[in-house]
């Protein structure tokens, strides 16, 4: 989706460092890619039932909503922006629709859902753009009072949409073969990166988030990319809420169940390597990255290791790819850190 | 070698402080050091000049521990050393002043300077020896900033002797200033030059990098010129004139700094006037421009011109005042409807306002007309680069692919960019803020002819500049400002350094203001 750069020919050089050059650029624009296809690799040869069409497709099932929240955080990092809030939309979106979905019509109650995501979204927006709140902060605070009102919707009860099967629809239903619950993730993913990656609205969220000063300057009206960022990323959790009302055909308030989906998906985002600092990521590389967590989760199981590792491993990984970034970028020099460090340490503290 | 051998033993029996021999650095495939070598006697001022990717900083840095060389050696005091960071370079009494001071705003002046190595007693923050300690340095030092100021409420110069104090607090006995008077004002260049000078007379040795190159021809020992990356000639600078030096960077005679300019027809219509415009920074401001006219816009920095030209632009809101723009009313006020409207703004600074660092020049030039090279919301790729090429190749920015990021550009190019971000947007009137700052002779020279052309296009042309030579030289008329208000306007022969000077500086000398 991002050519931006492939296009022109790489500088002029010569010399072995020109070969060296190359190729640490097509690693840092390949990113995760590689070590998400060597991870897939060596799945597909160290387990039988990981390949196969129904795994595959069930690690896409259970990472849907994951998937899409990713792609929408994607925006509001690169415009500059963080949205802590989207798991407790996700939840919120997801009672919501299910506590409307067992009085009125399913549609009806969906829009509500996703309406009341978007809703969200635009009051993070204005609240961080036009009232200057640390984006941070702002989102934090907001994901306790969106906890707070999904517990006042479902009063703290399993809401069971089992007697209304029309409303497992949207997210149950199979088109050639795959559930639409995926064709749904896949469209919104596509839409969300096309947004970014072609339209004046992405190419401004990129502008706003490398140099909000700078864009101002040069008349991109950077309030408005912002609140654009975080309406589309309420939006996209109240689908993925939805939708995993939808698919599961009933709804709760599990707050540890949000906080660890705005974890997960930040964890995604950024192990994609999309910048934290804004300015630079890519939808895709956030899907990958989503990705690459979850096949970790998926290989780790289906290898039968000790379940109780694996957080530890995806924070490791998590560190690695922000260290990744930093020295692709030329922030770190691996051979001067450790000398730093171990004259740090002869020198002892100070 | 770390930490052995004394200083000043060496030295002593007539050799360099600093020697540097067959110095090379490459990134990626760009070759920025060639077998580099340079001598540099202890006590003098030394300057290295040369156009903006001629190596003057990478080699700065090199010194300093920035960064590390890739072949040559390099020896201090007579003792080889190789740093690998500013921190070692620092404990070899090497020091780096950086263009852009980084000060600690939350802290005193006295605790900026001495971060890191405070005065203690038994482990505790000692406030009263903080302060002696202070006080000791900054008299040896020679100039006088309050210990005890909040070092956020500091000016550019004032922070920057903050880092120089910070310098002199680790025993620095070689100083590294990279373009150090390229954000200061006349009068605080001239308070720097004596610090300088100051310091070279106790001992201390300066390395500095400069475009002035009246500043290094006034204030260095030696300079040496470096382009593409080769020391072309290190020489005494009495030996040398701008002419020389020029002539040695370019590789070519420049035949004259300022291109010829043509005055605007008698009757060349108004485009913008201004009048007692007040904004934050700005008391009361009146001027106009034709069409084909370049305005100088002159005075001391502080003074409000930088202010003045936000709030025209709309990036600040006027408090009261008109600004009346191509006879038609008055302008909306953003900087997109300024924009939209034909006026257009460079920057005062290319970094923090004007670019946008990790993006590709491409989409930084296009970035200010972009909805009209789309439609429905969607770019149209093909005609966004279209456009952008002729309008970069029209500006003439050189070096990477115009694919790559700007921050892979020079100074030089990333100003042309600028303007051409401003060219796409076929403006009126064009505010120009500093067009000109770190920027080398033969990019100068381009963007001089440049703005003289734009003006003969029939364009109006605000020009800031903090370089009196540039205004005089340009400019078909002058306009003085002086603590937020415009006092004069010169024009013609009228319009002489010292007239400019004067204006700027009266109230100032007479009313002997606090601090």
């Amino acid at each position: 989706m991002s050519t931006d750069v492939s296009a022109e020919k790489p500088v002029a050089a010569g010399g072995a460092s020109r070969a060296w050059g190359s190729v640490s650029h097509y690693l840092n624009r390949a990113g995760i890619l590689i070590p998400f296809l060597l991870l897939f690799l060596v799945l597909s040869l160290t387990s039988e039932p990981f390949a196969t069409k129904a795994n595959l497709l069930l690690i896409l099932e259970q990472q849907s909503s994951a998937l899409i929240i990713a792609a929408a955080m994607t925006l509001v990092l690169v415009s500059g922006g963080i949205d802590l809030s989207v798991g407790a939309v996700w939840g919120f979106a997801a009672v919501t629709a299910a506590h409307f979905g067992l009085e009125t019509d399913p549609a009806f109650a969906m829009l509500l859902g996703i309406g009341a995501g978007t809703l969200v979204g635009l009051v993070n927006g204005i609240v961080t753009s036009v009232f200057k709140i640390n984006a941070l902060i702002a989102t934090l605070a907001m994901t306790f009072i969106v906890n707070g009102a999904s517990g006042l919707v479902s009063n703290g009860q399993l809401l069971n949409l089992f007697g209304k099967p029309d409303f497992g629809e949207l997210a149950g239903s199979h088109f050639l073969t795959v559930k639409t619950m995926i064709w749904t993730m896949v469209a919104a993913v596509v839409v969300m990166g096309l947004l970014l990656s072609t339209t004046t609205a992405g190419r401004y969220m990129y502008a706003a988030g490398g140099n909000a000063q700078a864009a101002r300057l040069a008349g991109v009206r950077v309030d408005a990319v912002r609140i654009l960022a975080f309406v589309v990323s309420g939006t996209a959790a109240g689908l993925a809420g939805v939708l995993d009302t939808s698919n599961g055909l009933s709804a709760s308030v599990q707050i540890t169940a949000n906080d660890n989906l705005t974890f997960t998906v930040l964890a995604g985002v950024v192990i994609g390597g999309t910048s934290i600092l804004g300015g630079e990521g890519a939808v895709w590389k956030s899907v990958v990255g989503v990705l690459f967590i979850a096949l970790i989760d998926n290989g780790w199981s289906l290898l039968q290791n000790d379940p109780l590792w694996e957080p530890i491993i995806v924070g490791a990984l998590m560190l690695a790819a922000v260290a990744f970034d930093s020295f692709s970028r030329g922030l770190l020099r691996p051979g001067a850190a450790v000398k730093q460090l171990a004259h740090g340490l002869r020198r002892g503290p100070r | 070698m770390a930490g052995v051998g004394s200083p000043a033993t060496a030295d002593e029996s007539g050799l360099n402080y600093l020697e540097l021999l067959g110095v090379a650095k490459h990134f990626g495939g760009v070759q920025a050091l060639d077998r580099v070598s340079v001598s540099v006697g202890r006590g003098s001022v030394h300057a290295l000049v040369g156009e903006n990717g001629a190596g003057k900083s990478t080699l700065g840095k090199i010194i300093a521990g920035a960064l590390s060389r890739d072949a040559g050696t390099m020896t201090l005091a007579g003792g080889p050393v190789s740093f690998t960071s500013p921190r070692e370079a620092l404990e070899h009494k090497v020091a780096a002043i950086a263009q852009e001071p980084s000060v600690v705003p939350q802290l005193t002046v006295a605790e900026n300077v001495f971060l890191g190595v405070e005065p203690r007693r038994a482990g505790v923050l000692s406030k009263r020896g903080l302060r002696r300690a202070y006080d000791r340095l900054a008299e040896s030092a020679g100039f006088a900033l309050d210990g005890g100021r909040n070092a956020g409420q500091l000016g550019t110069a004032e922070q920057q002797k903050v880092e120089i104090l910070r310098a002199l607090s680790r025993d620095a006995q070689l100083i590294v200033m990279d373009e150090p008077s390229a954000a200061l004002g006349a009068h605080e260049t001239h308070q720097l030059h004596q610090i300088i000078t100051g310091l070279a007379t106790s001992g201390k040795t300066i390395l500095f990098i400069s475009h002035s190159l009246g500043e290094v021809l006034s204030l260095a020992d030696t300079v040496t010129v470096l382009r593409d990356g080769k020391v072309i000639k290190t020489a005494a600078t009495s030996a040398e004139t701008e002419a020389s030096l020029i002539e040695a960077m370019l590789g070519r005679p420049l035949t004259s700094t300022f291109p010829p300019r043509q005055p605007p027809a008698s009757d060349a219509p108004v485009l913008l006037a201004v009048r007692n415009l007040r904004a934050p920074g700005v008391e009361d401001a009146s001027f106009e421009v034709r069409s084909g006219e370049i305005l100088g816009l002159a005075g001391l920095v502080g003074a409000g011109r930088t202010e003045l030209a936000r709030a025209v632009f709309g990036a600040t809101q006027p408090e009261s005042g008109e600004i009346v723009f191509a006879g038609d009313g008055t302008l909306g006020r953003s900087p997109r409807r300024s924009l939209d409207g034909g006026l257009a703004m460079i920057p005062e600074s290319r970094k923090d306002e004007g670019l946008i660092f990790a993006r590709s020049s491409i989409e930084n030039a296009t970035l200010s007309w972009l909805d009209k090279l789309s439609s429905f919301g969607i770019v149209r790729r093909r005609e966004q680069r279209r456009a952008a090429r002729a309008v970069l190749d029209r500006c003439e920015v050189r070096g990477a692919s115009y694919g790559a990021p700007v921050s892979t550009l020079s100074g030089g190019n990333q100003q042309k960019v600028l303007l051409a971000r401003m060219l796409l947007c076929s403006p009126r009137v064009l505010l120009a803020d500093e067009p000109t700052r770190g920027v080398d002779v033969g990019a100068k020279r381009a963007i001089y002819d440049f703005l003289v052309e734009l003006a003969a296009d029939g364009l109006g042309i605000v020009l800031i500049s903090s370089e009196l030579e540039e205004v005089i030289g340009l400019s078909h008329r002058v306009v003085v400002m002086r603590r937020g208000r415009v006092v004069c306007e010169l024009e013609g022969h009228g319009i002489t350094e010292s007239a400019i000077l004067a204006a700027a500086f009266e109230e100032r000398e007479a009313a002997a203001e606090p601090g």
